[in-house]
Order: C-alpha cells, then sequence, then structure tokens
C-alpha cells in the first residue's frame, strides 16, 4: 500500500468527506462548518489518515462521522481529554475537536480550560448556537442573562460566560471566530489556527434554524454584517463598514468605532491588529466587542502567539532523560536498581 | 555481631514502629524491613497511617504505623499482632496495645512519656502500662530523645533536625535487638539522602549510637536471630503493590511493543502508580497528571484510540467518576487498563486503610450492559503479574480490564524474584493491517475475528483505514450509527460473548490444601496471605480444609463451578458484606453451600480469627 501512495498528493475537499450520509436539520449551520472543514484540511494539504477528530456530544459533535479521517464520538464534555490523550500520544497526527457551547463550556468546561493552559496543539472549532440543540432547546451557558427557554421559561438569572473571555483566562494562545455563513472568513482562520502550534479556539458563531433561529442576525445577516462586524487581520488597520469607511480608535483605556474623516480622525488613527502580542489587554477588548456598546463584533483570528506545546515539551523531556540515562531491557533496570541481592 | 549472652533463633517476628505522623515511622519501618529483605529473610510490610499528614502532636489520631513481620521462610502477610512494638509517645503505646502479644518487648521513649505527653494522649493516670493493663508486655524505656540529642551533639544539625533523627536511634536499637548488620543500613541511608551528605552522616551516627546502646547495657535479656532464608536462586529486590503494578505496565508495553500511557489524578492510595509511571521517562512512559478522575480515563482512553497501551489508576470514589467514559471503552472496544487501589468507602470512607468493596463498582458500576474484564491482585508481587496479564488481556482482546489492588497490598512490600521476561507471553495486539485478511476497502470497525469475537485495531495513521467509533451503537456490518433492534441485541449479545471467551485464554482454578476435605475456603484478591496461613494453621490443628484463590473474577475460569460443587461447605471470605459470595450465587444458581465470612473495618484480616471462626464453621451442621 505504501508504494503505490504519492508522496505530495494534493487532496481535494471531497477526499475528507466519509460515505456517512450528513443528518444535521435542514438549513442548520453546521453543514458550512463541515464543508469550510473540508475546504480547509484541502489547503492545509492534511493527510487523511494522519488526522483524528474528536467530539463530545451534541449536534456539533456528529461532525467526526462526516469526515474521511480517523474520527471519536466520545461523551458529553470530554473531547477536549480525549484529544489530549491522541495528541500526546502520537504528536504526528493532526488533532481536531468538534464542540459545542454545552459540551465545552458546561459539562466539560474543566477540560477545556486545562486543554488550552496547557497549550496542547490541538484545534478546538467550538459551535456556538447559544442554545442545548440535541435535547431540544434549553438555555446554554452562552445564552443571554434573561433568554427565555425550555428550561428557563420566565428567562435566565444568570450570565453566559464569554468563550474569548474563558480562553484568554485560561491563557489561551490562539482565539478566532467567525460566523457559520461566512465561509471565506471560516476557511481563513480554520487553516491559521491549524498552522498555530497550541491550542487554537475558533468560536464559529453558528445558527440553530429549529431552536434558536436568528441568534447572530444582527451580525450574520447582509443587510448589517457590514456594520456590525469587524474581520481583524495581523498587521492590518481595523476597518470595517460597507465602504470600509469605519475604524476602531483607542480612547483613553476603551476602543472606540470613528468614521474616518470625520471628527478629525484619519486613517492613521485607526488600530493595526497586533494578533501576537504577548500581553492580551487589548486582544482581548476587542474579543469582547459587542455591538449593544456600539462596537462591531470583531471576527477572524484575535490572538495568535508563539509558547511551547505541552506534547513536544514532553517529547523532549523523554529524549533529555534517555539521553542521560543507557537504553536498558526491564529486566535489566530492575537488576541495576538499588537494594538488589542475590541468593545463591 | 553483638557479644550478648543469648542469641534465639527464631522462624518469625512481627515488627511494629509508632509513633507521630511527623516521628518518621514509615522510614524506619522501611529501612529496617529493606534490609531485613536484603539480608535474606521473607518479609511482609503494613504501612498504617492516618489520612491527616499532621494531625496534632502527641494525639491518638495522629499515630502513624509501620507493621513489619520477617521470617526464614512462610511469611503469607504482615502479621495480626507484634512481638516488638517500637512506641515513640504513649499515644503509640494506647492505638497499639491491644495488638501486643503477650511477653512482647515495648521499646519506649522515656522522655515523650511524661505527664504532658500522657495528657495529650488522654490517659487518667501516670502509669500508662497499668492503666492499659499491659503487665503481660516487657516494657524497655529508653531515653531516646536526649539520647539522639548527646549522640548528634556537634554535628553541624540544628535542635530540630537533630529531633528528627531519634527515629534512626530506635531503628538502631531494633537492629540490635534482631542483630541486623548496620552496613546494609548505612548503604540504605546514602541511597535516600544521597543530596544531603550532613544527614547522611547524623542518621548514621543516631542508628549506629542506637545499636551500640542496646549492645553497651544489655537492654533486653536476648536478642534475635532470624537465618535468611533459602529461597529460589536468583535476584531479588523489595517492592510494594503500586510499584509492581507499574513495573507491571512497563513490561506489558515493552512485550507489547506498544508506547505506555497513563493517565491519571492523585488519590489515596494510588497516587504512587502515577508517581512512578512519571519517573520512568527512561523508558518513554507518558504519565499525565490530568485535571481531574475523568480526564484521567479520557486521555487514556484517547491515548488507546491512538495506539497505545494505555492505563488509568486511581481508587473507588475515583472509578465511580470514570465509569460513565468506562462504558465508552466497552463500546468502542477499546484496550484499557484501570487499576482501582481499593480503600474503605462509601465516599470519602477511610482513605488510608484497606477494603474489598469495590468488587459490585468494578462488576456493575456502568449504564447499559457493559461488561468487561475484572482482575484482582493478590499480594504486593502479584500485582506486577496481575498487571502484566490485564495488559495482555485488553490489548489482545480489545477490551477495558479493571485490575483491583488495595491499599494494604499496594503499600504494603514484599521480596520479589526479579522476573526474566524473556519467559513471559508474547502480547499481539489485533492489528487491522496485520492481521485481518479480508479486502480492506471492505473493513469496518466492528469486523470481528470469527474465534474471540474481537474486532481488529485501526490505529491512526495507518493507511486506509480511517474510521469514526463512538459511544452510540454501531451497525455490526458497516459501523454506522444504528438503532435497529436486532442488531443493538446482536451487538449486546456479542460484546458479552466477546468477554466470556476470554476464560478460553486464561488458566483453569487451582486449589491448594486437601482438595478431598468438606471445606473450602474461596478468596479474591489482596487476603491470599491471611487465608493461606489461615489454612495452613487449621490443617495443622488435624483438621482437612481446600483453599482457592480468585485473581480472574470476569470472566471466571472455565472450571470454577466444578470446584465449588465439590465442596459440603464453601467459605467465601471478603473484606465487604459478601459481594464475590453474591456474584458466584448469581452465576450459578445451583450453589447452596456458600457460607460467608465477612469484615469490613478498614484492617486486613487477623489469621488468629480467621482460624477460629472457620473452625465454627466447619464443625457446624
Amino acid at each position: 500500500m505504501e508504494a503505490t501512495e504519492i508522496k505530495y498528493q494534493k487532496y481535494l475537499p471531497k477526499d475528507y468527506k466519509s460515505e456517512n450520509a450528513v443528518r444535521w436539520c435542514p438549513g442548520c449551520g453546521d453543514y458550512a462548518i463541515l464543508t469550510c472543514l473540508h475546504k480547509a484540511m484541502a489547503e492545509l494539504n492534511i493527510e487523511p489518515h494522519k488526522t483524528a477528530v474528536i467530539s463530545g456530544i451534541g449536534c456539533s459533535s456528529r461532525l467526526p462521522y462526516y469526515m474521511n479521517t480517523y474520527g471519536f464520538h466520545s461523551i458529553h464534555g470530554r473531547a477536549a481529554a480525549i484529544a489530549t490523550g491522541v495528541k500526546v500520544a502520537n504528536p504526528d497526527l493532526s488533532v481536531w475537536v468538534a464542540t459545542g457551547d454545552g459540551d465545552s463550556l458546561a459539562i466539560g468546561g474543566n477540560h477545556f480550560i486545562h486543554a488550552v493552559r496547557r497549550n496542547i496543539d490541538i484545534n478546538v472549532i467550538l459551535f456556538n448556537n447559544k442554545i442545548y440543540g440535541l435535547t431540544k432547546g434549553q438555555y446554554s451557558p452562552t445564552s443571554a442573562r434573561g433568554f427565555i427557554s425550555k428550561s428557563s421559561p420566565y428567562g435566565t438569572v444568570e450570565d453566559p460566560f464569554r468563550p474569548a473571555e474563558l480562553t484568554f483566562g485560561a491563557r489561551g494562545t490562539f482565539f478566532a471566530r467567525a460566523i457559520d455563513v461566512d465561509m471565506k472568513n471560516q476557511v481563513e482562520v480554520m487553516v491559521e489556527a491549524a498552522r498555530h502550534k497550541g491550542t487554537s479556539v475558533i468560536e464559529v458563531l453558528q445558527n440553530c434554524v429549529i431552536f434558536n433561529d436568528g441568534i447572530h442576525n444582527k451580525i450574520s445577516d447582509r443587510t448589517w454584517k457590514a456594520d456590525n462586524t469587524v474581520v481583524l487581520r495581523h498587521g492590518e488597520k481595523m476597518i470595517f463598514g460597507k465602504d470600509n469607511e469605519k475604524g476602531l480608535v483607542l480612547d483613553g483605556w476603551n476602543i472606540k468605532a470613528v468614521t474616518i474623516g470625520e471628527d478629525g480622525y484619519t486613517l492613521d488613527d485607526i488600530l493595526v491588529h497586533d494578533a501576537t502580542a504577548k500581553d492580551s489587554t487589548l486582544q482581548l477588548k476587542l474579543a469582547l466587542m459587542d455591538t449593544t456598546d456600539g462596537l462591531p463584533v470583531a471576527l477572524g483570528v484575535i490572538r495568535n502567539v508563539d509558547a511551547p506545546t505541552y506534547e513536544r515539551d514532553y517529547e523532549q523531556q523523554i529524549e533529555e532523560v534517555q539521553q542521560r540515562t543507557p537504553k536498558k531491557s526491564f529486566t535489566e533496570f530492575l537488576l541495576s536498581s538499588p537494594n538488589v541481592w542475590e541468593v545463591k | 555481631m553483638p557479644t550478648n549472652s543469648v542469641i534465639t533463633d527464631i522462624q518469625q517476628v512481627t515488627i511494629r514502629f509508632s509513633g507521630d505522623s511527623g516521628d518518621g515511622m514509615q522510614l524506619s519501618g522501611t529501612l529496617f524491613s529493606t534490609l531485613s529483605a536484603i539480608f535474606g529473610n521473607e518479609i511482609a510490610t503494613f504501612p498504617d497511617f492516618p489520612a491527616e499528614i499532621r494531625a496534632p502532636q502527641g494525639s491518638l489520631q495522629g499515630v502513624s504505623g509501620f507493621q513489619v513481620r520477617i521470617g526464614a521462610k512462610d511469611v503469607f502477610n504482615s502479621g495480626d499482632k507484634t512481638d516488638v512494638l517500637v512506641a515513640m509517645n504513649p499515644a503509640a503505646l494506647k492505638v497499639n496495645a491491644q495488638y501486643l502479644k503477650r511477653g512482647s518487648i515495648v521499646l519506649y521513649d522515656t522522655d515523650s512519656f511524661q505527664k504532658k505527653d500522657l495528657d495529650k494522649a488522654l490517659y487518667t493516670t501516670q502509669d500508662p502500662f497499668s492503666e492499659l493493663k499491659l503487665e503481660h508486655v516487657q516494657p524497655v524505656g529508653v531515653a531516646i530523645t536526649s539520647l539522639t540529642k548527646a549522640s548528634l551533639e556537634g554535628s553541624g544539625l540544628d535542635n530540630k533536625d537533630m529531633l528528627r533523627c531519634k527515629n534512626m536511634f530506635a531503628l538502631g536499637i531494633v537492629c540490635w535487638l534482631f542483630n541486623r548488620p548496620l552496613e546494609i543500613a548505612d548503604q540504605l541511608l546514602q541511597q535516600k539522602f544521597a543530596k544531603k551528605p550532613l544527614l547522611v552522616q547524623a542518621n548514621i551516627k543516631a542508628m549506629s549510637d542506637g545499636y551500640n546502646y542496646g549492645n553497651n547495657i544489655h537492654l533486653t535479656a536476648s536478642t534475635y536471630r532470624i537465618e535468611p532464608i533459602e529461597g529460589t536462586k536468583g535476584f531479588y529486590t523489595d517492592v510494594n503493590g503500586n510499584t509492581a503494578t507499574a513495573y507491571g505496565l512497563i513490561a506489558a508495553a515493552e512485550k507489547a511493543g506498544v508506547q505506555l500511557f497513563l493517565g491519571s489524578y492523585p488519590i489515596t492510595p494510588a497516587t504512587d502508580i502515577l508517581q512512578e509511571l512519571a519517573k520512568r521517562k527512561d523508558f518513554g512512559v507518558k504519565a499525565l497528571q490530568m485535571e481531574d478522575e475523568i480526564a484521567g480515563i479520557t486521555s487514556s482512553i484517547g491515548a488507546s484510540f491512538a495506539g497505545c497501551l494505555a492505563a488509568t489508576s486511581t481508587s473507588g470514589p475515583g472509578l465511580a467518576l470514570k465509569s460513565e467514559a468506562l462504558g465508552l471503552a466497552v463500546m468502542a472496544e477499546l484496550p484499557l487498563v484501570v487499576i482501582d487501589v481499593q480503600r474503605s468507602g462509601p465516599s470519602t470512607g477511610m482513605p488510608t486503610k484497606s477494603e474489598q468493596t469495590d468488587l459490585n463498582q468494578a462488576l456493575y458500576g456502568r449504564n447499559g450492559e457493559s461488561p468487561l474484564v475484572v482482575l484482582a491482585a493478590a499480594s504486593p508481587t502479584d500485582c506486577f503479574e496481575s498487571a502484566f496479564e490485564a495488559s495482555k488481556i485488553a490489548l489482545e482482546h480489545m477490551t477495558p480490564v479493571i485490575l483491583l489492588t488495595d491499599g494494604y497490598i499496594a503499600n504494603g512490600s514484599s521480596a520479589w524474584k526479579i522476573p526474566n521476561m524473556e519467559e513471559y507471553p508474547a502480547i499481539k495486539p489485533p492489528y487491522v493491517d496485520k492481521y485481518y485478511k479480508g479486502d480492506a476497502t471492505k473493513w469496518r470497525p466492528f469486523v470481528r475475528d470469527e474465534e474471540t469475537l474481537v474486532r481488529y485495531w485501526g490505529v491512526p495513521g495507518t493507511t486506509g483505514f480511517m474510521h469514526r467509533i463512538g459511544g452510540l451503537e454501531k451497525d455490526k456490518l458497516t459501523g454506522i450509527i444504528s438503532s435497529n433492534p436486532e442488531n443493538h441485541q446482536y451487538m449486546v449479545d456479542t460484546r458479552r460473548n466477546k468477554i466470556e471467551k476470554i476464560a478460553d485464554f486464561i488458566p483453569e482454578q487451582k486449589v491448594v490444601g486437601d482438595t478431598n476435605a468438606d471445606t473450602l475456603i474461596v478468596g479474591w484478591g489482596g487476603t491470599y496471605g491471611h487465608l493461606l496461613e489461615a489454612m495452613i494453621r487449621i490443617q495443622a490443628t488435624g483438621k482437612k480444609v481446600a483453599f482457592t484463590h480468585f485473581r480472574h473474577i470476569s470472566p471466571l475460569p472455565k472450571n470454577t463451578h466444578n470446584i465449588l460443587v465439590k465442596y459440603k461447605k464453601v467459605i467465601v471470605a471478603e473484606q465487604n458484606e459478601g459481594q464475590f459470595a453474591a456474584y458466584l450465587n448469581g452465576k450459578f444458581g445451583d450453589l447452596n453451600n456458600i457460607r460467608q465470612f465477612n469484615r469490613v473495618e478498614g484492617q486486613p484480616f487477623k489469621v488468629s480469627e480467621l482460624v477460629e471462626e472457620f473452625t465454627k464453621m466447619m464443625e457446624a451442621e
């Protein structure tokens, strides 16, 4: 089999599609995410047999079945921990996690923050639809305060997690955001995420057509998208609006949206995005921008910082120890340990 | 050798070092047992310590003990009662008073038997021995604290560090009492404090002065000599159960030619396994301290999916947290070794005390019909054999295996003949690219070997065998999600049959003692040493009795039923309320001979009690 394989074969998106019929609801945002992942993998030219896609439970977590890679659809909330095991076991694999807001921020919150903290080299695609879809419509840890759902008929009395804030709080090295319908940006951030060494968190604002339809409309609908979102690219100015007429500037400690050429602001005043800054203060402010504050929601790669990865450092430690210690069989090891005596 | 007037030769002796949890009794005990093993005695140890790291000084709840039984031969357990007690304070004397044999020596520190010390241990008089009705023992008072200080005068240690050496002074006296050569102890101390030469010198000095003190003033009328064993030739070391378990995994991974992975979370009394494997980077072991018990097992499941010999180590409460993930490993049919070092429960229970109360949890503690393999180790050294076998079964039969050990054998140690791994069987995981003979394009994850019903292992990275597995039921042929009723019944049956077929690959159950007796003693797991000795002692009274001890619990050896029905009385003895007895009754509906002996005290069985109770049961109609 090895002999017939072409070494630098270029893969096409279809090479990552499995034989399984896709069974999400018609119109679900997950279809777009799946298509983008196929495209991103083709662009990265990742070998399907060296790719593992791990998921937990929920609508998002059915994704591995639709991939022609190695896949593991596991149990609720545990995908990040399972992926950690996969990646440490074999650092040569490209490891992806498909998860939802309930899966990774409620039941799996602990594994999520610890994977991020360890900076294990996995790519987490977090489908955020702010609802529990597979159990038919309960509020999630990302639902807004006051959100009415089947399990909060009078509205919730709790504040949501903001995935970026949680990622930054866990010392995350990569955070990006995309909207399910914006395939171009989505493929772009997936490719960047895969190239980043360490835990990459991609929050995809995904629409649940059945239980939370239109939850992201303010930013995903064409009518408002240009004014209500800004796509951040490292080294580029933070410009947005239908005619790229708007930009972001610093106003004291805060970010302010301005119109270029008005109130004395020129293009030179507009902030340039630095995704690689180790200090995440400004990146966090950008990630938390919201239309309710008169600011556009940030899309694209917001943070992308180099840092040691867990699995590589682990391998390196093993190498160092093995270089210091002569190689022994297990029996030889025991014979050379302290407290050995011979009965003659 | 000292010039004692009398040296008495004896077969076996049980010694307990006891004091505050900060007094270094575990170290004295470990050193004494190790040097006795190196000297050539059989040993069995029982560290018995509180869960608190430092309870109030001198208090009853702060007493920490290390019991060691040494002998020329047939040391099957750490002993019921002690021949020698080292009591560093009145609390230690009080806690251990009930375990003293008639005529036993109590070496105590007179400096710490003052009024304030007696008060802390809640004595009501100034005469602790009379108050505890210990007229039958030989108290030997030594001013251990002040002698240690005098010994280390000018050593360069501060007062606090000097006092910490009093455990070594006491050890020196015990070494004199048992004619132990101090050279071995010197070497052990040099290893122990390799990076602190000042401490090495001080400890050696205190120990040697303790030895000389005993010798010079003829502290007791006689000292004891226990001859070295004439055992099987070869190289030996001493090992505790947790280390042996870790070694069993390393040996199995080497045999199978796979990476060893451990995902774990610290929990008493299993943490040593994580710590030992974390040290073994020389063998390339990947041992991860994860964020919780669930991440411990799920990272292991991930590693197993990726082709490792994957294990997770825990104790009862941790196993409870791992239940759901264990079900995933059953469903996905992945190899996994789960080590449960049992401790007293329920809930947090008594973390440092031992029990056999997790059997039901291991067998049944999951949702759905969720069969897996359960093994139980019999002794500290058997932990090695059991961990090796657990790994072999997991890898070759693509199943999770729960290995039950317990706090007693995990912390206890005994002499161990270093195994020659060439004599151990090969381990051959059913890799799909190596063993699947059909058309690769038609292979699906639940295609099975017809004989063993084991599915093939498609390890990520292997070209041409990409597939998806998970916790949802799958179609037996296509491997696609299925809720078809006939398919589910088929898969439920097949998962069970796969485990039952493992009985074809394990040895038959053996019976020792009088196989033609009326009574069979049945045990499993860490009670082996006590039950074996009980059988031998009953035989010594002229009665016939047989004994069988189970390592393989699920599946049971094929001849189990044949054995059980042969005897008029089958006494199932276990440290729970009858979980194995109920399991046997449930497996074999026709047994009417099962009797139970159960103790759930968090302490090892007492052989004397076993002999008495078994004899009564044998004599009863």
